[in-house]
């Protein structure tokens, strides 16, 4: 019998696990208040977290490039990009704070590229009515990555590097009391005692074959927090970013920046059609450009010509790709041509977008300064998450705190590209400083039962011991193919329900996993420690997107083909029942605040002749 | 298609040995991938290190056929139809296990740095700053953490003069910081004594590596060597240090 006095254990105040840019902003906040000892966990070394994959830029509206633009046409523009099903205030939060949090991260060390006059230069996005990305190149996230770490260091932290969470401990009243983990490098697993806990553990991209997220992506913080009885919020909306790269085999699914379109790269099919102008939706159809030239005067600054249509929001953009190569019209290798060759000249391509232009050199032999690009749809994004409260983020488990991708409710349907690191540091800062509240109030930590440690822990173990078993590998890749090919881009009842079926096949063989060899760096058994986690995010995924019955945003459903006024009443939630099993339900989503409502509604107009008042108000 | 050959270094610091590999390979492919395809077929323990797959995250730095590379930007068609690819873990670090080196040297390095330090005053407000004056600095901060440089390092790997020399990633990191507009902090007598500038003899080996072409030995560290020259072995600056007293 494991002796639980062996297990090492480490007390904090908060516990931050994941140090992405959620985690990361997270950890700083806390450890601001005097008194908080927080601690930082994370499953890779410091500074590898997905968000250094992140490339073109943090959305806020500093108004650097062009200074109509206001917290309140960024709130609009999230919330038309959400299909209006994001969580009303958590938009509002955002849109207001961001341009804070990105001026702080400049004082924190990060170099953003400059505009003419020497301010945080700022370019155009898909669904941002004016450009509002402050970046570096298309290196966006390493840069934030790396200034939160740089400034994170002395900031009094304590970091555990290469260590992965397993389960959530409670006390008897159901607050969390801690965590227990597991150090990658030696198999030791130790016990983190904590007042609060804070999931900045990202999404669950991993469990799609064509994907552009790495091994980290396995839905931990989902799988988590559902065990302990948190719920899971509107976890169909996965979002397939328009442009990964389609080939060779081995990089599919590999992103390409949304900043070469936002640089003027055009989306053309194998007639050489460029196609997004006939898919164009109607509720979009005033604010975008209806011809080439239109679209051309846009690129060259002119501010009274509408936006081109490969900038419309990317679950139309990555639709329409679907549909090219469904006609037949698709690319070589099943995919269409992005085009930034002909619209800027090669120095300005390497400028602007050096690592993708070092991308394409190495990985397809292919020169983007001279030959256009082969991009296909590629699972990118959960708007969907673990429900938190706005103002607080915390879960309807006490002392549990999600934030960033982990976190549900901030995107709706459909996420802009850029509010997801503006998101990290926005809801990354409020999560720090509301559990160093939460944990401030609790005197002392709540008692843990041994019998929970030992069960995690004989769980984890169970994987090595067994004699012979299912392998941890196969397993991940079937449930793969499984969500491409039944819970993918576009979806119809009965391919949901194969999926859900498969699922519970493979959550069957999950029983008897085996991972050979040692606890010391075993990326076996790690695997199938990640794949419980996957399974479970998998199947809230397809349970929810069964349930939803039409198409909004990144949903798509082939038999109910639009957006149906009925279900924009309602979010879909996941938690775990009585039985053990899981139950998703729909619930009615609260009134938003008539302020915001009326925001969002506006006619784009009326809210720029506001903005201008408002604005004018300030000068004064 | 064809099957290749591979020999990987399986074991820890103390004991190992090269072990032999057949893996199918396909057009595209990367040695990560391949590395990948073993691990799922035939070694499902074989411990490496990975995130981006796309040379932005430099988490796969090994050595392949003794050059110091990332496994995810090596194509394998560089390599020979009949060549044994060997991989094998970064010479500079002790082996964890496998291909896997415990890097933690780095991350106390970067401790020892004095961070980022914009006065007060200037961080009530925005931060105007050109595009020409910040070139640099961003080139420097392209830096993916790999740890190449390092590796190869004639101080950090040959001498084991680790405890003299923060190395070429944190000389990179140093300039960035005395170059940033804003910085008010100096780091001068910090770049000679703690981070011992005076230990790199410019041999560009870094520079070589760095898989950002980041110029470390001509942008970073020689500037950074001027700097501490003229700061400690200028003599009409040291007279004028002398009567004026030291620079703040």
């Amino acid at each position: 019998m494991l002796d639980i006095s062996d297990i090492r254990r480490i007390s904090y105040d908060v516990l931050i696990i994941g140090a992405g840019g959620a985690g990361l902003s997270a950890a700083i906040s806390a450890s601001q208040e005097k008194g908080i000892k927080v601690g930082l966990v994370c499953k890779s070394l410091l500074g590898k977290a997905h968000t250094v994959m992140a490339e073109g830029g943090m959305a806020a509206a500093l108004g650097n490039v062009d200074n109509r633009d206001d917290w309140k046409i960024h709130f609009r523009d999230t919330m038309r990009g959400g299909k209006m099903l994001n969580n009303w205030k958590m938009a509002e939060i955002h849109a207001r704070n961001a341009p804070k949090r990105v001026r702080e991260l400049e004082h924190w060390g990060a170099v953003f590229d400059r505009t003419k006059k020497g301010l945080i230069n700022q370019r155009n996005f898909g669904g941002h009515r004016y450009p509002r990305l402050a970046h570096v190149g298309d290196r966006t996230g390493l840069e934030m990555i790396r200034t939160l770490q740089d400034h994170g260091i002395h900031q009094g932290i304590d970091i555990q590097m290469e260590c992965t969470a397993l389960d959530i401990l409670k006390d008897k009243s159901g607050k969390v009391a801690g965590i227990v983990c597991m150090y990658r490098e030696t198999g030791e697993f130790i016990v983190f005692e904590t007042k609060s806990l804070i999931f900045a553990t990202g999404g669950a991209g991993k469990a799609w074959e064509v994907t552009s997220n790495s091994w980290e992506y396995t839905g931990d913080g989902y799988g988590m927090a559902y065990e302990a009885g948190a719920e899971l919020l509107d976890m169909e909306f996965n979002q397939f970013h328009p442009t990964g790269m389609v080939w060779p085999p081995s990089v599919k699914g590999i992103l390409v920046t949304e900043g070469v379109r936002g640089e003027g790269g055009i989306l053309k099919n194998s007639e050489g059609k460029r196609f997004m102008f006939d898919y164009i939706p109607k509720k979009f159809a005033n604010e975008t450009a209806d011809t080439e030239e239109e679209a051309a005067r846009w690129l060259n600054g002119d501010k009274n010509a509408r936006r081109p249509p490969e900038l419309l929001t990317r679950d139309v953009v990555a639709r329409a790709i679907n549909s090219e190569v469904k006609a037949g019209r698709g690319s070589k290798h099943g995919g269409a041509y992005l085009d930034i060759a002909t619209e800027r000249n090669a120095e300005d391509i390497k400028k602007k977008l050096p690592s993708m232009y070092h991308q394409f050199k190495i990985l397809a032999e292919l020169d983007i300064t001279k030959e256009p690009m082969e991009v296909g749809p590629t699972c990118h994004y959960f708007m969907g998450g673990i429900k938190v409260n706005a103002e607080t983020t915390m879960t309807n488990v006490n002392g549990l705190f999600a934030c960033g991708e982990a976190a549900g409710g901030m995107h709706g349907a459909n996420r802009l590209g850029g509010n997801s690191l503006s998101d990290l540091l926005v809801f990354g800062n409020l999560s720090g400083i509301k559990a160093a509240e939460y944990s401030k109030n609790i005197s002392s930590i709540p008692k843990i039962d041994d019998n929970d440690i030992r069960k995690i822990i004989q769980g984890a173990t169970s994987i090595l011991l067994r004699e012979n078993g299912s392998n941890p590998y196969l397993i991940h890749e079937e449930l793969q193919k499984n969500m491409q090919y039944n819970v993918g881009i576009i979806r119809t009842k009965k391919e949901i329900e194969n999926g859900i079926k498969e699922i519970d096949v493979l959550k069957n063989k999950f029983k008897d996993v085996k991972a050979p060899g040692s606890s010391q760096f075993n990326p076996g058994w790690h695997e199938a420690l990640a794949l419980r986690n996957l399974l479970i995010s998998a199947e809230s995924v397809s349970k929810s997107a069964l349930l939803r019955e039409e198409s909004r945003g990144a949903h798509t459903r082939e038999d109910f083909p639009s957006e149906r006024e009925e279900w924009i009443k309602y979010n879909i939630v996941s938690k775990k029942g009585k039985d053990g099993k899981m139950e998703t339900t729909k619930i009615l989503r609260t009134n938003p605040d008539e302020e915001l409502k009326r925001i969002a509604h506006s006619e784009l107009n009326d809210l720029e002749k506001e903005v201008k008042i408002d604005h004018n108000k300030l000068k004064v | 298609m064809s099957k290749r050959d591979f020999k990987i270094y399986r074991g820890d610091d103390e004991r190992g040995e090269l072990v032999s590999y057949k893996c199918e390979i396909t057009e595209g492919m990367v040695v990560l991938d391949a590395i990948h395809r073993i691990q799922a077929d035939q070694a499902n323990d074989l411990a490496c290190r990975w995130n981006c797959k796309a040379g932005k995250c430099g988490s796969c730095s090994v050595e392949i056929n003794g050059k110091p590379k990332l496994a995810c930007m090596t194509r394998m068609n560089e390599f020979e139809e009949d060549q044994t690819v060997v991989i094998t873990p970064l010479k500079s670090f002790p082996v964890i296990k496998d291909i896997v080196t415990d890097v933690s040297w780095n991350y106390e390095q970067n401790k020892k740095i004095t961070p980022f330090s914009p006065s007060k005053k200037d961080t009530e407000k925005d931060f105007v700053m050109m595009q020409k004056d910040v070139d640099r600095v961003q080139h420097f901060r392209k830096c993916i953490e790999c740890y190449l440089c390092q590796n190869v390092c004639h101080v950090v790997r040959d001498n084991d003069a680790k405890e003299k020399f923060v190395g070429p990633r944190f000389m990179a990191r140093l300039a960035s910081l005395e170059m940033h507009p804003y910085d008010r902090a100096d780091r001068i007598s910090d770049i000679k004594n703690d981070h011992g500038s005076g230990m790199c003899n410019i041999t560009k080996c870094c520079t070589e590596v760095c898989p950002e072409e980041i110029q470390i030995t001509d942008d970073a560290i020689i500037p950074l060597k001027e700097r501490v020259v003229d700061r400690f072995y200028d003599p009409i600056a040291m007279l004028f240090r002398k009567i004026f007293g030291k620079k703040k």
